[in-house]
């Protein structure tokens, strides 16, 4: 009789165990997620400040008459892009963030061309609101940069912690999948590099 | 555990600390408002570049500080900047209130890192207005001490009236507390000797033996001023005037707010 409780008693041990090991790391995994999708929201705030910066920069520079026309219409194309591909915080997988991550390198590239021929305009070059406008990109080009690298650390520690075991079955039953981030694309992190 | 392990795992701690020392400066000890690695100011101009940010950190709790370094290595100079910024915790936790002045010497750049709450008063473009107007021209001609004595002035006359310090209300409430402590004084001890006297004189019982209702409102008075804490507050005030060191840093961050400059 004392001896059939035993392997109920391991049995129900286990049970609780599992249990809580499986409770623990579903909440692990939800607080990791929305971490993440506060620092998506705060990556994308930033392109988009910088998406919101661009008409400004076309409309100073347009002013100068003579400027090419060319490199004007391939950043405000670049920016129409950009701005058309919008992440919500749940579908963030590495096929979308690269996607997303094209788009917007995209952008910076005809930027950098943009301020590179600026060179050749010193008038536009004097221009106060136009090295207003030039210090507020590089700003954000600056915000850019850290709220990709704060979304890179999180979406990394989110994956590792996905992908070692025994979280990994857990997380194969809840459905949580990994997360895509930023890959330090060629020129990307430099650009627009405006060192006069 | 045997001793081969153990100096096996003294070894990569002594490792690990040693790459993270190479990429940034730790915080020195006691901690210093304007840390000069790279032997470019006097130790005059040092103390009293120190002296003025630790007043202004004293009154507003914003902390602008000033770190000089020989180079930066492969970062980028905003980048190492910002990491910096939140690896030392400039500013503090709630206001983010930090200003982080660095420059690296060897490279000749220089960059002002603002933090979330300071992009408002110090926007990018202002930031670089005082790279570009008052930091570049002085530190061209070596003038190191001008250009971070001009830029921080610059930055108080932007800055001020944004924040105040803790430690600012509470010395005001001190002043109250003194006026609070003169009166108790004077309730409690003169007016009762004048009191008893008359007491005494009216054959009505033993010395200061009796608790009319005037007293009674001055008791509770005093227990009502004791647990606001106001005498608490009134000696906290008067230790921050003697000890005149600086807490450290409130762990403010960085958001990728500033602009630099190089000469």
């Amino acid at each position: 009789m004392k001896k059939a409780w035993i392997p109920i008693l391991v049995i129900g041990l286990i049970a609780l165990f599992v249990y809580t090991k499986a409770v623990g790391v579903y909440n692990i995994f939800v607080q990791n997620e929305e971490t993440i999708s506060g620092q998506w929201a705060e990556v994308e705030t930033q392109y988009q400040r910088r998406a919101d910066l661009i008409p400004n920069l076309v409309n100073t520079v347009r002013g100068y008459a003579d400027f090419e026309q060319q490199t004007l219409t391939q950043v405000v194309e670049a920016r129409a892009k950009a701005t058309s591909i919008n992440l919500t915080a749940d579908d963030l997988t590495p096929e979308n963030i690269s996607r997303f991550q094209e788009a917007q390198d995209q952008l910076s590239g005809s930027l950098s061309r943009l301020l590179v021929s600026v060179e050749r305009y010193p008038d536009l070059k004097a221009n106060q609101s136009f090295l207003e406008l030039q210090a507020q990109l590089e700003g954000t080009e600056n915000r850019i940069a850290v709220a990709r690298r704060n979304f890179n650390q999180s979406v990394q520690s989110y994956n590792s912690n996905l992908r070692t075991f025994p979280n990994n079955m857990f997380a194969g039953w809840y459905g949580f999948e990994r997360k895509g981030y930023f890959e330090a694309a060629q020129g990307a992190e430099t650009a627009p590099s405006v060192e006069f | 555990m045997k001793p081969k392990h153990l100096l096996l795992i003294f070894f990569f701690v002594f490792l690990s600390q040693g790459f993270a020392q190479s990429d940034f400066p730790e915080i020195p000890n006691p901690p210093r408002l304007v840390n000069d690695f790279s032997n470019s100011l006097s130790p005059q101009h040092l103390s009293n570049l120190e002296k003025k940010l630790r007043a202004y950190n004293d009154s507003t709790s914003t902390q602008v500080t000033i770190v000089m370094v020989k180079s930066v290595g492969p970062y980028d100079i905003s980048d190492y900047t910002f990491q910096l910024g939140d690896k030392w915790g400039i500013g503090q936790k709630d206001l983010d209130n930090g200003v982080l002045i660095l420059a690296a010497m060897e490279d000749r750049k220089v960059f002002i890192a603002t933090g979330y709450g300071m992009e408002g008063v110090l926007p990018d473009a202002l930031a670089k207005r005082i790279v570009n107007q008052l930091i570049v021209p002085n530190f061209r001609m070596e003038d190191y001490y001008t250009g971070l004595d001009k830029a921080t002035d610059m930055i108080f006359k932007l800055a001020s009236g944004e924040y105040k310090a803790e430690k600012v209300t509470s010395s005001g409430e001190g002043g109250g507390a003194l006026v609070f402590f003169l009166i108790i004084i004077f309730l409690f001890v003169i007016l009762p000797m004048i009191k008893n006297k008359k007491d005494n004189d009216n054959h009505m019982g033993g010395r200061g033996g009796n608790v009319d209702l005037f007293t009674t409102i001055m008791l509770a008075n005093m227990l009502k001023g004791g647990s606001r804490g106001k005498f608490g507050d009134f000696s906290s005030g008067k230790g921050s005037f003697g000890g005149g060191g600086f807490g450290g840093f409130g762990g403010g961050s960085f958001g990728g707010g500033g602009a630099g400059g190089s000469w």
